[in-house]
């Protein structure tokens, strides 16, 4: 089986203008992965079925990852006019300060393809796909034409995780039913007040359910799930 | 509550060159009739809907719809310790739980690196192939009862099963949700009164399935209704993710433990029988057949099996925290190839925790295997790609 | 001949069938609950408390003899988490007489609980065992199934009887443990002064000792005397 690196070269030597990245996984499994640009993604999932010594031809799992927004605290080095007293007098002098901003690192969505070969029996390669941000571009293609296992799987990250897969041939919830809004397994989703039912001695899911009961809730739209 | 997609007139559009289901065209006057078939019904092995639009008796489309079964086990392993998750997996394909236990082991050990000890290895073996033993002869059965046999032969396989999940209950204080496996090995030593209560089990195994065999496998009745019905071509089987005896019965060569080789299967002698057809016969006589196969394997574990530690001593019960990094790990369950995405950020929840479902996989080409065929045929081809619904919605 | 197979399978049937008059084994039935299997020593059902009797007077004295010191590991590993502790203020002393915290409230939800035994595995004073008795149904579908530390609480006797090898070991495990706390507590002797150090230990054990006779049989004595009265009238 070629190495990361080899299936990065044959990619780009097959697929003309096709941005491939290596991600490379810290762990012990030594599973690195290949990110893939949203534009020319088809065209490299149907080299790596097609190609005659990699014959990908198995696509086995794919996966919905959610990578939220994160904010860091750092410290930057800014030019600032500054007043200070030089000789007596008040000037507006620049200086250089060091400030604390807030750093905004946009999260996004993304998909992850493990494809194995049933001909030539080895495997996996890893595929990745990134959406640009978490509430209007997230869409991504859909590899379901090349591999039609995708097609379920694709369905359930559309429901759970909110990525639009363009042409997918059927693209609905699957898990969580049709008139079902939001995405639940983002990092971010807060479940309704009063999804417990008959809710048992558990401290703050009680609390909510009874708050929720007495119109006391916070939360603005905490009715189940419509 | 209705499926506010459901069109009964028309076929959906689909995009061109994606291995698309042939389109039937219906006689008369193109009025469908659309049935749903479950959620409540006894033949769809748990709580799961087939909206049909059939043309008197054959199917037009068929169109599965999931989630009754959602627990958002994927949700609640982001929320608890890696140990915590392992009882949630005997709960995933409740048939098999110790197949289940073992592939999210196994996951765990691909991404920290753990050594599982000689002995603990053949533990898993045969308590592996008992658990495909009686999974088969399971389904078996349930696939006979839904051809009208009113479960003789499903309870025939039943007390096959009860006399291991007896030994299961003996080894590990639960008949079903066993909680066995650990990461680095397996909770519990077993006794020598066990191994030799094994023994005897797996001694009286053979003479079960030749039981088994001489009350169907010439059942004129169980051959007019399965040769020939719910074919499944090899490249399309291929293309779709089935995997499992699914797949053999279409006569693709390609059983994990073969290719993988995962924990010691390599050191074992067995045959993997494949499929001439595709169709449901053919996956009920491969079921058959790897129930002798699992009985040679369990023979040689249990002949082979050294003295030993059953853990890793390094392992830590509490507090595992295993470093930043991910792993996928699978293996060949006795319904398919069951595997475990996991990311870990260091921390002592899992970051991503993913479950490959191959009952969920293998109902993707449900649709095309039902075309065309009656409605007492789907019932038949839905209990030969043998799911378990708690695996399908997790 | 057209239907062969089937006359085959319908003989396995038939033998089975006939059989089932003659042969134990054939006869796969058990009449539940006239007949009832005996749960497998490994069985596991609920969680249950494992108090040890040390006071002589009153066996069932279960608050007193209570290994839980209220850690919380179990709570925080368990995977539903359906036990709810409250740790106590006070402090009582345990089998070695150690001061040790108590829980004041121990709860299990027993329509939570799904019976994994992770709570028994990291429990580092082996106070909760899984019990076998599964015939536990109420009537009060909330509050029934929710068992406090009363309903937990089961002796160690208990438990050798529905686990004998394993509360065999647990029993070795735990005197092992005392032994080596015993050893460290009883400081070693220092030359010259030997004997006073032992002489100092040896008295005050025996005061305990008798303080604790002394109030057992005055205990009895004054039950005894109820009794009589209430014979008397």
């Amino acid at each position: 089986m070629k190495k990361v690196e080899e299936i990065k070269a044959a990619i780009e030597a097959a697929v003309p203008g096709a941005a491939v990245e290596i991600v490379s996984n810290p762990s012990v499994s030594g599973q690195h992965s290949l990110r893939l640009a949203p534009e020319s993604a088809v065209a490299v999932a149907s080299f790596l079925r097609d190609d005659p010594e990699l014959a990908l031809d198995f696509l086995s799992n794919v996966t919905g990852i959610d990578w939220p927004d994160k904010v860091t605290a750092e410290r930057v080095k800014v030019k600032r006019q500054v007043v200070k007293t030089v000789d007596g007098v008040e000037q507006t002098v620049e200086e250089t300060v060091e400030e604390t901003r807030q750093r905004l690192d946009p999260g996004c969505l993304e998909a992850v393809y493990h494809l194995y070969s049933v001909a030539k029996k080895h495997g996996p390669v890893i595929l990745r796909m990134r959406t640009q941000d978490r509430a209007d571009h997230v869409d991504l293609p859909s590899l379901t034409p090349v591999w039609r296992s995708a097609e379920f799987q694709e369905r359930e990250i559309f429901d759970l995780y909110g990525i639009a897969f363009t042409g997918h041939p059927d693209l609905r919830r699957l898990l969580m039913w049709p008139e079902f809004k939001d995405h639940p397994m983002r990092k971010d989703y807060r479940e309704p007040d009063d999804f417990e039912y008959e809710p048992t001695a558990h401290d703050e899911v009680l609390k909510r359910a009874e708050e929720h009961r007495a119109g006391t809730a916070v939360h603005a739209d905490a009715e189940c799930g419509q | 509550m209705r499926d506010s997609q459901t069109n009964s007139s028309a076929v959906a559009e689909k995009p061109e060159g994606w291995n698309r289901p042939a389109l039937i065209k219906p006689s008369g006057d193109g009025e469908l009739l659309e049935v749903a078939m479950g959620p409540h019904h006894p033949s769809t092995h748990g709580v799961f809907r087939m909206d049909l639009a059939l043309d008197g008796e054959r199917v037009i489309r068929l169109r599965p719809v999931f989630g009754y079964l959602h627990r958002n086990h994927e949700k609640i392993a982001e929320g608890v310790s890696y140990l915590a998750s392992m009882p949630y997996t005997d709960r995933l394909d409740y048939i098999c739980p110790i197949t289940n236990n073992w592939a999210y082991a196994l996951a765990v050990e691909k991404l920290t690196g753990q050594e599982v000890p000689e002995r603990a290895e053949y533990l898993r073996v045969i308590l592996g192939e008992l658990t495909r033993f009686q999974n088969h002869a399971s389904s078996i059965g349930f696939l006979i009862q839904e051809m009208g046999a009113s479960g003789t032969p499903l309870m025939y396989a039943f007390r096959e099963r009860e006399k291991i999940l007896d030994l299961f209950e003996k080894l590990t204080g639960a008949r079903m949700m066993v909680n066995y496996m650990r990461f680095g090995g397996c909770r519990v030593d077993a006794s020598p009164a066990w191994l030799d209560a094994t023994r005897k089990v797996v001694a009286g195994l053979p003479e079960f399935v030749n039981e088994f065999d001489r009350l169907l496998g010439s059942n004129e009745i169980l051959m007019a209704r399965t040769q020939g019905v719910g074919v499944l071509k090899a490249d399309l089987a291929v293309n779709a993710g089935v995997t499992g005896p699914m797949l053999r019965g279409s006569g693709v060569n390609y059983d994990i433990r073969k290719v993988d080789g995962y924990g010691i299967y390599n050191r074992f002698n067995f045959r993997v029988p494949l499929g001439d057809h595709g169709d449901v016969y053919d996956r009920f006589i491969v079921r058959m057949l790897e129930m002798r196969e699992s009985i040679t394997i369990l023979e040689q574990a249990l002949k082979d099996i050294p003295r030993g530690p059953v853990m890793d001593p390094k392992a830590k019960l509490r507090g595992f925290r295993p470093k930043p990094g991910e792993a996928y790990g699978r293996i060949e369950g006795p319904k398919g190839e069951l595997g475990f995405y996991l990311i870990s950020d260091g921390g002592p929840n899992p970051y991503r925790y993913r479950i490959r479902p191959p009952s969920l996989i293998n109902l993707t080409v449900l649709e095309d295997m039902c075309l065309g065929h009656d409605v007492a045929d789907v019932v038949l081809i839905f209990g030969s790609v043998d799911i378990v619904l708690g695996e399908v919605d997790r | 001949m057209l239907g062969e197979g089937i006359l085959k399978g319908m003989a396995e049937t038939a033998k089975n069938f006939v059989g089932s008059f003659f042969s134990a084994e054939r006869l796969t039935t058990v009449q539940y609950p006239e007949q009832r299997i005996a749960p497998y020593e490994a069985a596991r059902v609920f969680p249950f408390l494992v108090y040890d009797s040390r006071n002589s007077a009153d066996p069932a004295d279960w608050e007193a003899g209570m290994r839980c010191v209220a850690c919380q590991i179990c709570e925080k590993e368990c995977p539903p988490k359906c036990i709810y502790i409250d740790k106590s203020k006070d402090k009582k002393p345990d089998a070695i007489g150690k001061q040790q915290f108590y829980p004041s409230r121990f709860d299990i939800d027993i329509s939570v609980c799904m019976s994994c035994q992770i709570c028994v595995e990291v429990c580092p004073f082996e106070a909760i065992k899984m019990d076998t008795a599964y015939e536990l149904s109420t009537t009060d579908r909330f509050g029934g199934l929710l068992l406090d530390r009363r309903q937990l609480a089961k002796s160690n006797e208990y438990y050798h009887r529905i686990h004998p090898t394993e509360a065999a070991e647990v029993d070795d495990r735990l005197s092992e443990g005392r032994a080596k706390t015993d050893a460290k507590v009883t400081p070693a002797p220092v030359k010259g002064t030997e004997a006073p150090a032992t002489a100092k230990t040896q008295p005050k054990l025996a005061a305990d000792n008798a303080v604790e006779d002394a109030a057992i049989t005055a205990a009895a004595a004054s039950k005894a005397a109820e009794t009589a009265t209430g014979a008397g009238n």
